[in-house]
């Protein structure tokens, strides 16, 4: 097949749900922001999107059906790392308002991005579908 | 879908944090309650919050072999739950009040051992908190409508 989708669609429908899964790691963030001995965890988005892209991460082989898929939830697990405390309250917390606050929205503005260029890729194949 | 799970998450924090809202309101209202002896006085409750575990692993994987697997799981977690309400054990404030009614045969009354400085912050704090969780909830909420205008 001359168009294929997995290479006309490029990085970003791995980019938009990567997003999406960063942001419920750092919505988890905030909402343990007040629980004593809760450690803030994010990914390195670079490595991970690598990964992904590469399509190898930790996948394993699956030589059953019966056999759990590991495409996306192991590269995200695998890849979970503790953010480094600029400030570590004396409970035992590390997570930063602020700094999560500000992922968050610049992870939401990734998405949009990702989006946009993902619908970009759709409107141009539609276009040449249609042949219009 | 990670983005539907935000909304279980910010929940989760929303409703932990109305019910810090709510122990403050209790403890702000029966400040000033006294009563004749330590053990009838009010004590202010404070609650205590942990992190939801994500369970999918273990029931995914059977009792044996899930519980090892569960807790090698990498996971952040899913939320944050109140595990349960605890009063301070602080020393309660003893007052020499003979004129009062509910003084005991010393004269003395006993206050809860309420610090109101400290419950205003704790109420500054919590409801920042909620407005934070409301704000992540309504941008999650955007991101799915973005989504489902996909190939418009």
């Amino acid at each position: 097949m001359a168009i294929s989708f997995e290479a006309a669609l490029g990085v970003h429908d791995k980019a938009l749900a990567l997003r999406s899964q960063r942001a419920e790691v750092l919505a988890n963030n905030i909402a343990n922001a007040d629980t004593p001995g809760y450690q803030a965890r994010d990914i390195d988005f670079r490595d991970v999107l690598m990964q992904a892209k590469a399509g190898q991460g930790v996948s394993i082989t699956r030589t059953n059906q019966r056999h759990f898929s590991t495409a996306n939830a192991m590269t995200m697990e695998a890849n979970m790392m503790y953010r480094t405390p600029m400030q570590p309250s004396i409970d035992g917390n590390t997570v930063d308002l602020q700094i999560e606050q500000a992922e968050y929205a610049e992870n939401a503005i990734a998405f949009q991005s990702s989006f946009t260029f993902l619908n970009g890729k759709l409107r141009g194949l539609m276009s040449a579908i249609r042949g219009e | 879908m990670s983005l539907a799970n935000i909304f279980d998450v910010a929940g989760s924090a929303m409703s932990a944090q109305s019910i810090r809202l709510n122990t403050v309101a209790s403890n702000m209202a029966n400040a000033e309650s006294v009563s004749s002896s330590t053990g009838e006085t009010y004590r202010a409750r404070h609650p205590v919050f942990s992190v939801i575990r994500e369970q999918a692993n273990q029931d995914a994987f059977g009792a044996g072999f899930g519980r090892d697997f569960g807790n090698m799981s990498n996971a952040a977690g899913h939320g944050v739950k109140v595990e349960g309400i605890v009063e301070s054990q602080a020393q309660l404030r003893q007052k020499y009040q003979p004129d009062h009614p509910q003084a005991d045969e010393n004269g003395y009354v006993y206050y809860p051992n309420v610090d109101i400085v400290a419950e205003m912050a704790d109420m500054i704090s919590a409801s920042r908190s909620y407005q934070t969780n409301v704000e992540i909830m309504n941008t999650a909420k955007q991101m799915l409508q973005r989504v489902l205008t996909l190939g418009q």
